[in-house]
């Protein structure tokens, strides 16, 4: 458990440090939301019924993104062989890793997301639920998208390919995403249903998220 | 002759010669039954004449998934046996899955515009065809992208299996966000709502397009382990000469 929390504390460290690059994640949600009423016209009214929608968009944008970096890093400096390697499981560093991803790059778009609901002319509710959805959900997105990380580093390749096979794995997950926000904001649906389906996307893709890129980690990198 | 004596490329070869005549035969066969009676079947008393476009639409749809089934299981073989030619099978089911997915989404767009009025919709089963496509062409993405076949093998098993993973799940998820399509009318709980008059043509059907794709997939992984003997030839050639 202590290696798993020190690989956990030493990818957040290094996240966040100069170079690190999850902060830019945020950066560029900000430009995706910035960049919509430039597309769709400022008209505020349209801006609240779309903030949701835009709001999970720019979201996924972001996360995918950052993804690339998630094995490559170790893969250039050599300390992904040492994981693959030491003694303990592959699908638990695997899922550390995911987990300290999430908490460096996904949580800080999370927390950005207030500020851009006021740009998008969400009231206060609307906001708390597009913010409580995005915490449910940006976790399957991060744990999918950690597959198409493990498949690409074993490849060497990365950018658009990554963005090809991630993206339509991550079709369930705006789409309850999205669902539930709209929910809590007009209606008619109820918010629970789609909501916890989004938790159970989430919990599932931690199982099976470490488990694929595990397995092509192990297939992979020999 | 077992499914281990087949990872000799040669052995599989030699038999697959043997087989893939009498598979072509069967079905030409049973393409030509399938297209007269789809021909002589009687017309819909609301769609007409367009309910035809169904003896080719539904076997495409029907196919667009059963291939990524068999590219399951060959991902399985490569994976779990390292069978030799489970990688050759996956690679060569790839593209005739994305033709038939192809297929499937433009009868079906070509059916739509007479009956909904519109080419495209974004209706649930349309768009999971869709996303099968797209997921289609990522697998040969994938498989493009790396020059070494036995590395690009292992990524695209797991992006098959994962893909295997998610298609209920994304196809689920689509049905929730919009439906417009009719639901199944074949394979149901009660029997087939559908006229025997257009279920024997749409069987036969169906049957000769899954023939159709057994020796399309045959010969394309011949193709497939000749031209790796070609390349490890060149390989073998280009050594030569440097040495």
């Amino acid at each position: 458990m202590t290696a798993l929390g020190a690989l956990i504390q030493r990818d957040i460290r290094i996240a966040l440090r100069v170079g690190g690059g999850a902060l830019i994640g945020v950066l560029f949600f900000l430009s995706v939301v910035a960049l919509m009423p430039f597309a769709v016209g400022p008209d505020l009214k349209l801006l609240a019924r779309l903030g949701p929608a835009i709001l999970w968009l720019g979201a996924l944008l972001a996360s995918l993104l950052t993804l690339d970096r998630l094995f490559m890093a170790d893969h250039e400096d050599g300390s992904l062989d040492l994981i693959v390697m030491s003694r303990n499981s592959l699908e638990l560093a695997c899922g550390a890793k995911a987990l300290a991803h999430w908490i460096a790059a996904g949580l800080p778009l999370i927390v950005a997301t207030p500020v851009l609901g006021l740009l998008l002319n969400l009231d206060t509710p609307s906001t708390a639920a597009v913010a409580l959805t995005l915490l449910a959900g940006t976790p399957a997105l991060t744990f999918t998208g950690m597959i198409g990380a493990a498949l690409a580093v074993t490849l060497h390749r990365g950018g658009l390919l990554l963005a090809v096979l991630v993206l339509p794995l991550s079709i369930p997950v705006l789409i309850f995403g999205v669902a539930a926000s709209k929910a809590a904001i007009t209606g008619p649906q109820t918010f629970g249903a789609p909501f916890a389906i989004l938790c159970a996307l989430s919990l599932f893709s931690f199982v099976v998220g470490p488990f694929a890129a595990a397995a092509s980690l192990r297939q992979g990198l020999d | 002759m077992t499914l281990t004596d087949l990872a000799n490329p040669t052995k599989f070869l030699a038999l697959s010669a043997r087989i893939l005549p009498w598979l072509a035969a069967a079905t030409a066969v049973l393409l030509a039954i399938g297209l007269y009676q789809s021909a002589t079947a009687p017309d819909d008393y609301q769609q007409g004449a367009t309910v035809k476009i169904m003896f080719i639409h539904v076997p495409n749809a029907w196919l667009s998934m059963f291939v990524w089934g068999v590219m399951s299981v060959a991902a399985l073989g490569t994976l779990v046996w390292r069978h030799p030619l489970a990688d050759v099978a996956a690679k060569s089911a790839a593209p005739i899955g994305a033709a038939f997915t192809f297929l499937a989404l433009v009868t079906g767009s070509l059916w739509g515009r007479p009956m909904w009025g519109t080419y495209w919709e974004w209706d649930a089963r349309l768009t999971s065809v869709l996303i099968l496509f797209l997921m289609y062409l990522g697998l040969m993405a994938l498989w493009r992208a790396v020059e070494d076949p036995s590395r690009a093998a292992r990524a695209a098993a797991v992006l098959t299996l994962v893909g295997a993973i998610n298609l209920p799940i994304i196809k689920f998820s689509v049905d929730w966000w919009n439906t417009l399509h009719q639901p199944a009318s074949v394979f149901r709980i009660g029997g087939p709502t559908l006229d025997r008059a257009f279920l024997v043509p749409l069987f036969v059907m169906a049957i000769a397009f899954t023939l159709l794709f057994l020796t399309l997939h045959l010969a394309a992984m011949r193709n497939e382990i000749l031209r790796r003997r070609v390349r490890s030839l060149q390989m073998m050639q280009a050594n030569s000469r440097a040495a």
